[in-house]
């Protein structure tokens, strides 16, 4: 059989896409890269850059979420661009902006809506993970009439969303399981909200508060119990310490039985009992933390900081509460994803333009890849935890 | 009042797009804290704004920058808000 140049092509491109549909996704993962509106995507082992995907929009402060197949990746834009990536195909597949200024989204239990926290204009808007199709837009206005950011936005057990808004003081559960998705729950907080977590088991919301000291509790259990008041000490104290970074929620550890918080404002990790949240101890640390997230196994929390700290890691034994390392991994270190059985922790160093791989056991730098400024590190194993 | 020097505006300007980025946006059109791009500072004082990044706003999430920044850093960031990117005078 004789070969033109075309069908020789169309054989090549067969292949090609035959290899790529051969790749399995449990381990990539993407890399935002914030000033540069674009994300890496990433294999995990051995670290490889396999595409690097433009046009995203202001990236800065950027999360994503993965559909539970994972091949999809929704990248939350703060400019109010939602994108929707094949990281099968590694490309784009479609871009919408649905607002004009928001702060990040998730992804319901049966991966079928994207729910997005705006700024401006104040709300929640429903997407559906196919097509980017609005499905939803719930004004986040309170008794008044005014209009809220909405902050600390995360999915909860039965596709629910659970969200706070930042100046009315409210924690609001939407039931996206109905048509129209409907708000179910109206909790009068604390003043501030400022961000949020559902604890890994999916049972509870947890709002930190930037007006006053404490957190809100919400059990997803049971939600018309309405709201409890925990943590008295945790939050910026009678001197109302100046906070160059807000300390991010969603990374709070929990190992042991104990959840482990970074201090607002205050050089310490908080460690907390999880069943009645009140205060073990207090570790010192080297800066104001930003982040403090345990490995997968609950062994050790890795700690990173705020301006002008941020060069630093800090390693604390979840058992010991001793501080068994402090690594220097450069400068402006944002973010720490581990591989999803922890042996690997990544750090976006952004002021080096790289990202630096660690061995967890030996606490030592194993390898690096390049990334224009990186921020956000997000693994693909993400796609099956509840509250990413 | 000395001005920064290029390579301490190298650093501010980092610190603008990362720092000040982290609530206001990483192309400063608002987030958690109000837009600072020159439309939205048209007219304002420099010298006010420079005061409000050195002492911040209590009561809100904007931290007080004195003890990281200078007078004369705040008061540079203040005009390069205020001018847009494009002020790299002197």
């Amino acid at each position: 059989m004789r070969l033109d140049r075309r069908t020789l092509c169309g054989l090549a491109l067969t292949l090609l896409t035959a290899a790529a549909a051969a790749q399995g996704l449990g381990d990539l993962g993407l890399i935002v890269e914030r000033n540069s509106g674009a994300v890496l995507v990433v294999d995990t082992d051995p670290p490889a850059v396999l595409a690097r995907i433009e046009g995203l929009g202001d990236l800065s402060h950027a999360t994503a979420v993965f559909s539970p197949d994972m091949r999809h990746a929704f990248v939350f834009a703060r400019d109010g661009g939602l994108s929707k990536l094949d990281l099968l195909e590694r490309r784009l597949v479609k871009r919408i902006v649905q607002a004009g200024n928001s702060i990040g989204g998730a992804i319901s239990e049966d991966g079928r809506l994207l729910a997005v926290a705006n700024y401006e204009p104040g709300g929640v808007n429903l997407f559906t993970t196919d097509t980017l199709e609005a499905v939803g837009e719930i004004p986040a206005v309170d008794g008044q009439g005014r209009r809220s950011k909405v902050v600390g936005l995360e999915d909860a057990p039965g596709n629910r969303f659970v969200y706070s808004l930042f100046e009315a003081g409210e924690i609001r559960l939407l039931d996206a399981a109905t048509r129209p998705p409907r708000v179910v729950g109206r909790h009068p907080a604390g003043r501030q909200p400022y961000d949020g977590l559902v604890t890994p088991d999916g049972r509870y919301y947890l709002a930190g508060l930037f007006g006053e000291d404490g957190v809100d509790v919400l059990d997803l259990w049971n939600p018309e119990k309405g709201l409890r008041r925990v943590l008295p000490e945790y939050g910026r104290g009678e001197r109302r310490l100046p906070v160059y970074k807000m300390p991010h929620l969603e990374g709070w550890a929990e190992a042991g039985g104990r959840l482990f918080l970074p201090g607002v404002g205050r050089h310490e990790l908080f460690v907390v009992d999880r069943r009645d949240f009140s205060v073990v101890a207090r570790v010192p640390l080297h800066g104001q933390p930003v982040f403090a997230v345990a490995q997968p196994d609950g062994r050790r929390v890795w700690v990173n900081f705020a301006p002008p700290h941020n060069d630093t890691v800090q390693v604390v034994d979840a058992e010991s509460l001793e501080t068994i390392a402090t690594l220097k991994p450069g400068k402006g270190v944002l973010h720490m994803e581990f591989t999803p059985r922890g042996g690997r922790v990544w750090l976006s160093v952004r002021d080096e333009n790289r990202v630096r791989i660690y061995d967890t056991q030996r606490l030592e730098a194993v390898g690096e890849l390049p990334a224009r400024e990186p921020s956000g590190i997000f693994f693909t194993a993400r796609a099956h935890r509840i509250g990413l | 009042m000395a001005a920064p020097d290029a390579a301490r505006r190298a650093e501010l300007e980092g610190l603008l797009r990362n720092d000040c980025g982290a609530c206001h946006g990483g192309r400063l059109h608002g987030g958690l804290g109000p837009a600072l791009t020159p439309a939205a500072l048209a007219g304002r004082d420099p010298a006010a704004l420079a005061a409000t990044i050195l002492a911040g706003r209590p009561g809100t999430p904007m931290p007080p920058w004195r003890g990281l920044l200078s007078e004369e850093d705040a008061r540079w960031l203040a005009e390069r808000l205020i001018m847009g990117e494009r002020n790299d005078a002197p």
